[in-house]
């Protein structure tokens, strides 16, 4: 199943956030939205997932989603969204439960996604025992149970140290090689960009436009030894953000 | 330039620290035996007249009789009853009612100024209202005591209910939980944690409310003791009835307590 994101413009109230957006999210491809802060990203991933109606335009699905998708957008939020009072298994459950999947095979569907994300020990924990990088395994594993179509990344590695979001970013690029899950990552950091993305969209500041489409043609388990064209290109996106980041930090905040 | 040894070497001061608390176990009740020890010596030395305050000896004295006597459960139990039924009425019907108005905005705007306008009022002004609506027998007592419990159980309900973090509910849309299971397994714990404080004061202004709702027609309860003794000017009974009211206070604020610990052990 493919995304088209069909001539989007956003407002809230007077501002507005993002203008004429055209974007096609292509199967087994991870699709980077990258742009200054407040350049409506965020926005534009609730959108296409249908949490927020577009002031105009569509978000259209092209082709139907597999059969055995349960949830076929879904989402991992930057904040994690784990509820406190519910065990990692609990809170994986929480969203099969409403699906009429038989007992047995709800218990196989979460033990078989623990165990791919190497969380089989920490199902009964509780969210307050585990770390950051810990709460977004268990995110990652609960969005993986549900089989989605399309994976909408929120800023997933931004609540967390450099060293955790290295290693999360690894197990990503070894799950994306395992499963070639279709996504689009919203990110203000432009080295995930360019080790996770296939395609990155440059988003220009509000009312954000897109400025350009970057492809990076490298295997995503091949970019650790392509150290040196990889920075080339981040240098590039830089550049190409660089003014737009100063202009967006130099602007008023308009209490609207 | 000084030479190596001229250098002033200082440890640099402390200055963080305080502005937190740490549980000090014993000081509590050092400071009731103590206040009870200044009260006793002096009423007996009569420094204190007799007239002012009664000697704890005495209190102790009633209580022990009152205990003995059985008329210590005579007025316990019917006072109990009335507390457990009005309170649980009031608590019950506040918690819909809140969690109603905490989520449709229609009734919202239909009952919070209700709402706001019956919290104020002294429930105690509406019971001989009441006394002609439900009866000079319990009916009126259990309804005075629901309605004092009923306000601030609302507030607290539909409060907690807006705090609940937007995040867990946009989640539970995510992934397209029905509405009634984000509000049964997203929206209801969340706000459990405010609707029980909430439940703390309820219970508090219910004991209140208990003794007021024992002033018309009741011959046992611990409210139509305390007020008998008052009116007969008998300060040893009067105190221990405030005393019994007392405790009852902190038993009470002790069960939330563990239903607290036992319910809401997830919180950090």
């Amino acid at each position: 199943m493919n995304l088209h994101v069909n001539n989007i413009s956003h407002s809230y109230g007077k501002v507005d956030v993002l203008k004429d957006i055209n974007l096609n999210i292509e199967e087994h491809q991870i699709v980077c939205l990258v742009g200054p802060s407040g350049c409506g990203k965020s926005t534009l991933l609730k959108l296409i997932g249908g949490l927020e109606k577009p002031s105009s335009g569509k978000v259209m699905q092209l082709g139907e989603p597999p059969q055995h998708s349960i949830n076929p957008l879904t989402y991992i939020f930057q904040d994690f969204a784990l509820l406190p009072w519910r065990s990692v298994y609990d809170n994986i459950s929480l969203v099969l439960e409403d699906h009429g999947i038989a007992k047995n095979e709800l218990k196989h569907i979460i033990n078989d996604v623990l165990a791919r994300t190497k969380l089989t020990e920490f199902a009964n924990a509780m969210p307050k025992q585990l770390s950051g990088g810990m709460k977004q395994r268990v995110a990652i594993a609960r969005a993986l149970s549900v089989r989605p179509a399309v994976l909408l990344m929120d800023e997933p590695l931004s609540a967390l140290d450099s060293q955790t979001s290295e290693l999360l970013m690894d197990d990503l690029v070894s799950l994306w090689d395992r499963e070639k899950f279709t996504a689009c990552y919203v990110t203000h950091n432009l080295n995930e960009a360019v080790r996770l993305g296939h395609k990155i969209v440059v988003l220009s500041r509000r009312p954000g436009t897109i400025r350009e489409v970057v492809s990076i043609d490298i295997p995503l388990n091949e970019r650790k030894n392509h150290v040196q064209a990889l920075d080339q290109k981040q240098q590039y996106l830089w550049n190409l953000m660089r003014e737009e980041a100063l202009l967006a930090d130099k602007e008023l905040i308009n209490a609207d | 330039m000084q030479t190596k040894e001229s250098v002033v070497s200082k440890e640099v001061a402390f200055r963080g620290g305080g502005f937190t608390h740490k549980p000090i176990f014993f000081i509590g009740p050092l400071v009731f035996i103590c206040i009870i020890a200044l009260l006793e010596w002096g009423t007996s030395s009569g420094w204190i007249s007799d007239l002012t305050l009664p000697r704890p000896s005495g209190v102790a004295q009633t209580l022990m009789d009152l205990y003995h006597s059985g008329l210590l459960f005579q007025h316990l139990l019917p006072s109990l009853t009335r507390l457990l039924v009005g309170a649980t009425m009031g608590i019950i019907i506040g918690i819909a009612v809140g969690v109603f108005i905490g989520l449709f905005s229609l009734v919202r705007a239909g009952l919070l100024p209700v709402v706001a306008a019956l919290f104020p009022v002294p429930k105690i002004a509406l019971l001989p209202l009441f006394v002609i609506w439900f009866g000079i027998d319990e009916g009126s007592k259990y309804a005075l005591i629901a309605l004092g419990a009923f306000t601030p159980t609302v507030v607290a309900t539909y409060a907690a209910i807006d705090n609940v973090d937007r995040g867990y509910i946009r989640m539970g849309q995510s992934f397209g939980l029905p509405w009634l299971s984000i509000v049964r397994k997203i929206v209801l714990p969340g706000a459990l944690p405010g609707i029980l404080s909430g439940l703390r004061i309820s219970l508090a202004i219910s004991i209140i409310l208990l003794v007021a709702a024992e002033m018309l027609g009741a011959n046992y309860g611990i409210g139509a003791y305390v007020l008998e003794a008052g009116s007969l000017y008998d300060l040893e009974r009067l105190f221990a009835g405030v005393f019994i009211l007392s405790v009852l206070g902190v038993i009470i604020n002790w069960l939330v307590g563990i239903v607290e610990r036992r319910l809401l052990s997830w919180r950090t």
